[in-house]
């Protein structure tokens, strides 16, 4: 440990870069990562692998948007600034299938890792042109989170089969007591293709709309998309919280497990955090039901994975890969629910986790998102046939600037800065430009 | 007095920062003005094909464009207006004969020490945040509907946070020239039966002219520019309620990484900075000269 | 003869202005207070934050467990004095050399300077990129410690000018009579005359430097982050999160908090940009 803070003290005090220190025996790794619960809880498990391995890493932690900003430059521009990279679902395939990102595919032959244990959904949604470029840590659809407490003294029967969106409008205004400091739902409201539309996206899914048509040309504009923004808008001004257009996952979570909110249809993997008695204050009155549905139930639950994935501009591959498959292997879920409790364990990647025996006593709940997340399927999204892959997203570069561009238009509409209308003809208008402008539409 | 020897090793003792500051602005500049004609994005790699124009049509054209540099010109008139007020008024109240003037002086001026990223995230969070803030707690505590700021009156938001950390600057300034002025004069006018309002008009404003055209000058440099605490708070909307021209230009280099489109949009903003500076530059080369 | 002032005047006026300072510092008192909680506790209603519940480091522990704050510290040090002082090493000379030699062009060459910091940095951020990646200094001191040093030069040099264009010529041609040449002109009477001034120079230079953002988050990733980086995980973490970014806040701005309260007289005193004659 000394002598390892010795030789970084050194190399950093010359002012050389960290390419001397791969001389040595020890290694230097930079990891580039989200400020989520997940990986936090990696970062305090790692000295572990530091201490047994003798490496050391360097934890870059940023907030989601800075982070994708921050990676997305350091690749495209091959600056070679971290070893590791945390990426999701929508970027590992499109950076994959462009060379920036190391196969991974050695992991298969590795007895001891047993990719086999990962689910192929979660594989395929990682690869691209039969290549893997990440391992997933957690995987997660959405579905909704109630309050039973609430719901009994509401009277209110929690459907046992997926209710419409119309069904849940209902529930939510029955539910609303802004007095007593309860909202009737709390839906992600921030602007950003990863934040309000994503569970915008899946709203539209279920109302029959569609991002494109079968030539790439934008619906923003469709009746289906303003119905779903208009039921998306007045739901959260009917039963949501002040200043829901500032609200992502995050701040969300904060307000559901401080009890202030009846549902909120977001991402599984926040089911063992809200479940968990000792983050959470709602650990004993919380349960699930599905994303609703409307006009049909495709596409009504999104698909994303975390995962790691090692830039080709890193120069320390192979300890990269090591960091790797430690920090996605069965060891690595295991120390994890003894650290933190079983029903903290990252979900949705293995199988042998999910059925393990512990997982299951203490997170009840895990066949239901294991089965959710199982029946998703990105290639048909949607009603109409559609060109595109991805539930809540569509995987193509030029999405990432449509999305956040119509997420701002949503959010405005959402504030009151303007209306359903006004906010999907200036998406559409973008959406086209930006079609044109990648020689998508003439 | 100047002679020719002392010209020319003047030259040399400019010639380092004139050549490293040429460098900083050219070096960039040219290479911002080649990219502005390629069609180059980040998430694209290929050839980088050279187009023209197009990327300067699609910047104009963009819809949030007039709205940026609408946004711009509101946030700077605004922060500039409440400080260079504010600042006044708060430099004669501090101005006054009074207990404890250093401890009084230093908590004025404390917020300028603070760095915008922080001073955003924790007026987004511990004050605005209308569930949890101070300020909503406040409201309902008293029965009011909080107020949800960022969503209802989003640029009256962030002039307000730019402007508590700015302020401090211009009272400090306005308020070392207040201090340099004649007491005794004043006293005379004062003897001589002019009011306070007459004092303040005709004697302590002319005497302050001179500071608040700094004041001015240097805000506008940092305002033009303003970008973490719009990043932290509101990222540049609802809509396109709050994005300046910076934060337009960050949009589309660094989250669509169109690095063609984002280079046109800074070139125009470099022109566009360029000519508020030619106007500010003879304002205060003016005032200075005096 | 200075007016005398009742002793009532002097509270009133005492009494107006703290309220005036209180106001303005209350949210750095807040989230000092908030620092001290636990995050549950942070939520609470104002009152009972203040009254009705205990004061813990755990917040501070939280923080430094997640990122090493002694290592941003020591770069947020390195990079903004030492950017501050190669300025100073720039800029002395070009200063002199336009106050004391003014030529035609010095007025222009001085404004031409202070428009290039209107420069949007956002529109130059990937050339920037691209060549600090082919000098091989991303994510390095030197790296940034330029580019800020790049960033306050014209500032430096303005401010510089202003004191140095105050100090009487008739004192440095005394001193050329009595044969001192240009580096003892500069060295041993310009320099200790302008010593108020550049010290207020110098603590802006810092101040600016260290609150610094978008290039200082943009160039680094883990070797030269300074506490820009460290504050920008807090934005948004999952959960409660009040008393984290709190206590994160506070280590990121107490030492500049604490050096400027302790120089706030040098600062004051010159911080005029030649505005007060």
């Amino acid at each position: 440990m000394s002598i390892k803070k010795a030789l970084l003290t050194t190399a950093v005090g010359f002012g050389l870069s960290a390419g001397i220190a791969a001389n040595a025996m020890a290694e230097e790794i930079t990891i580039a990562t989200v400020n989520n619960a997940d990986m936090i809880t990696m970062q305090e498990l790692a000295p572990a692998w530091e201490e047994a391995t003798g490496n050391t890493i360097n934890w870059v932690v940023l907030e989601e948007n800075v982070l994708r900003q921050r990676t997305t430059t350091d690749i495209a521009t091959g600056g070679g600034s971290f070893d590791i990279m945390f990426i999701g679902a929508y970027e590992t395939p499109i950076w994959g299938a462009k060379g920036w990102l190391t196969p991974l595919n050695d992991f298969a032959e590795d007895a001891d890792y047993d990719l086999e244990d990962v689910f192929p959904l979660v594989r395929n949604g990682l690869s691209a042109d039969g290549n893997l470029y990440a391992l997933p840590l957690y995987s997660e659809t959405s579905f909704t989170f109630y309050r039973t407490d609430l719901f009994e003294a509401a009277g209110i029967e929690a459907p046992t089969s997926q209710p419409t969106y119309e069904e849940f409008a209902e529930m939510a205004a029955k539910l609303h007591d802004p007095e007593n400091g309860i909202y009737g739902t709390c839906q992600r409201g921030k602007a950003g293709w990863g934040e309000n539309m994503a569970f915008v996206g899946t709203v539209a899914n279920a109302f029959g709309a569609d991002w494109f048509d079968m030539d790439w040309n934008p619906q923003l504009d469709s009746p289906e998309w303003n119905a779903a923004v208009t039921y998306y808008v007045d739901l959260m001004t009917n039963s949501g919280p002040p200043g829901a257009s500032a609200n992502g996952h995050n701040e969300n979570r904060a307000l559901f497990k401080d009890g202030k909110c009846a549902t909120w249809v977001d991402a599984t993997s926040a089911a063992g955090d809200v479940r968990n008695p000792e983050t959470s204050s709602v650990a004993d009155t919380t349960d699930f039901f599905q994303a609703p549905q409307q006009v049909t139930d495709k596409g009504t639950g999104w698909f994303w994975s975390w995962a790691l994935a090692i830039p080709a501009s890193s120069q320390k591959t192979d300890t990269a890969k090591e960091f790797l498959k430690w920090a996605t292997s069965k060891e690595y879920f295991e120390a994890v629910g003894e650290a933190k409790g079983w029903v903290a364990v990252p979900s949705g990647t293995r199988k042998s986790v999910e059925e393990d025996a512990r997982r299951l006593e203490a997170a009840p709940f895990a066949e239901t998102i294991v089965e959710a997340i199982l029946s998703v399927n990105p290639a048909d999204p949607t009603r109409d046939p559609v060109p595109y892959t991805g539930v809540q997203f569509v995987a193509i570069p030029e999405f990432q600037g449509i999305g956040n561009y119509v997420g701002q238009q949503v959010a405005a509409a959402l504030a009151g800065q303007s209306t359903v209308e006004e906010a999907l003809a200036n998406s559409q208008k973008f959406a086209v430009r930006e079609m044109t402008k990648a020689g998508y539409i003439k | 007095m100047a002679t020719k020897a002392s010209r020319s090793s003047a030259r040399l003792m400019i010639a380092p920062a004139v050549i490293l500051l040429l460098g900083w602005m050219i070096i960039p500049l040219a290479m911002t003005l080649y990219f502005s004609f390629l069609r180059y994005n980040l998430l694209q790699p290929g050839d980088n094909p050279f187009v023209g124009w197009e990327n300067y049509y699609w910047f104009f054209t963009d819809p949030s464009f007039s709205a940026a540099m609408w946004n711009t010109l509101v946030l700077v008139g605004g922060v500039l207006t409440i400080t260079t007020l504010g600042g006044i008024c708060f430099a004669l109240l501090l101005d006054r004969p009074m207990f404890g003037q250093g401890i009084i002086r230093i908590m004025v001026i404390a917020p300028f020490f603070v760095m915008p990223t922080v001073s955003g995230l924790v007026w987004k969070n511990m004050f605005m945040n209308p569930v949890n803030g101070i300020f909503g707690k406040i409201a309902s505590g008293l029965g009011f509907q909080p107020i949800d700021f960022f969503g209802q009156y989003p640029m009256a938001s962030i002039i307000f946070i730019v402007s508590w950390m700015w302020l401090p600057f211009a009272t400090l300034i306005l308020l070392t020239a207040l201090q340099s002025l004649d007491q005794e004069q004043l006293e005379a006018a004062e003897m001589d039966g002019a009011n306070w309002l007459n004092r303040f008009w005709y004697m302590m404003l002319p005497h302050l002219g001179r500071a608040i055209t700094v004041v001015i000058l240097i805000q506008t440099i940092f305002l033009l520019s303003i970008f973490a605490e719009i990043l932290v708070t509101t990222n540049g909307g609802p809509g396109v309620a709050t994005t300046n021209l910076t934060y337009l230009i960050y949009v589309s280099s660094l989250l669509q990484f169109d690095v063609g489109i984002g280079s046109a949009g800074g070139v125009v903003a470099i022109i566009l900075a360029n000519i508020v500076a030619f106007f500010l530059m003879r304002m205060i080369g003016k005032n200075l000269d005096a | 003869m200075a007016r005398a002032v009742t002793n009532k005047t002097k509270v009133w006026n005492t009494v107006t202005s703290g309220t005036l300072g209180f106001l303005m510092f209350f949210p750095i008192l807040w989230i000092l207070v908030l620092s001290f909680k636990t995050e549950e506790d942070a939520i609470r209603a104002p009152l009972e934050v203040l009254f009705a519940s205990d004061w813990t480091m755990d917040s501070f522990a939280a923080v430094q467990a997640r990122s090493d704050y002694f290592k941003h510290f020591m770069n947020s040090v390195i990079i903004s004095v030492g950017s501050t002082l190669v300025g100073l090493l720039i800029a002395i000379p070009a200063a002199w050399a336009m106050a004391f030699v003014p030529a035609k062009r010095t007025k222009d060459v001085l404004m031409w300077m202070l428009s290039t910091k209107m420069l949007p940095p956002v529109g130059v951020l990937i050339p920037i990129y691209l060549i600090f990646r082919d000098l091989g200094i991303l994510d390095s001191r030197i790296g940034l410690t330029f580019v800020l040093m790049m960033i306050n030069l014209p500032i430096i040099i303005w401010m510089l000018y202003t004191y140095f264009k105050e100090i009487p010529g008739e004192i440095l041609e005394a001193a050329r009579m009595d044969g001192a040449s240009l580096r003892e002109e500069v060295i041993y009477v310009l320099t200790p005359m302008a010593i108020p001034g550049m010290a207020s120079t110098v603590l802006l230079c810092i101040i600016l430097a260290w609150n610094e953002a978008f290039w200082t988050l943009n160039l680094t990733a883990a070797n030269a982050a300074p506490l820009t980086a460290f504050i920008a995980s807090y934005s948004s973490p999952e959960g409660l999160f009040y008393a984290k970014l709190s206590a994160a806040s506070i280590m990121a701005i107490a030492p500049i908090l604490i050096m400027g309260w302790f120089s706030q007289k040098q600062l004051v005193r010159g911080l005029t940009f030649g505005a007060v004659k």
